[in-house]
């Protein structure tokens, strides 16, 4: 999973059933100082995330379908934010 | 999933059966800003993207599960227009 910061919402009429009633955000991943590091990735809200918010974002498909579930059993659906980051401490 | 530009269209006569039908774009993947960030990919389109939309792209396995057959080899797809980033 990477920690994230949410910097944008991304609105779409036309898109894939599977994202339906979902709320997609752009993350732009920090690296351990908590700058950015590396490209924005789309995500999935599933935590009430907000713009601003750090957060976790899961980018994997089988933890994807879990979270979510399945039109018949598929989900083209691959990072999803399954938290929000209270603290990141680093030795 | 990332954003991109949709650039171009490919065709294919000959081609794995499951992409019978499907319609394959041209894209320029875009980072947070929308500048173009690495090479174009060919996507299939699962949305009716045109020329020179906003869309975003699942890619990866997750990427097949867009469209109704099981087991088709794509490595990315077009799921969805982009109207507004705010």
């Amino acid at each position: 999973m990477k920690v994230c910061r949410v910097i944008s919402t991304v609105v779409a009429t036309a898109k894939h059933p599977a994202f339906h009633g979902h709320t997609l955000l752009m993350c732009q991943p920090l690296d351990a100082r908590g700058e950015s590091a590396g490209d924005a990735i789309l995500a999935v809200d599933h935590a009430q995330a907000g713009i601003g918010d750090t957060v976790l974002v899961n980018q994997e498909g089988n933890g994807s379908r879990q979270i979510l579930g399945t039109l018949d059993g598929k989900l083209p659906i691959r990072s999803v934010i399954v938290g929000i980051v209270d603290d990141v401490h680093v030795a | 999933m990332y954003l991109a530009r949709v650039v171009g269209t490919c065709v294919a006569t000959r081609k794995v059966p499951d992409l019978a039908g499907e319609k394959l774009l041209v894209v320029q993947p875009l980072d947070a800003e929308q500048h173009p960030k690495g090479t174009h990919q060919v996507a299939v389109d699962t949305v009716r993207a045109g020329l020179g939309e906003l869309v975003f792209l699942v890619g990866a396995r997750e990427a097949a599960q867009a469209l109704d057959r099981p087991f088709v080899p794509v490595d990315a797809a077009i799921v969805g227009i982009v109207d507004d980033i705010a």
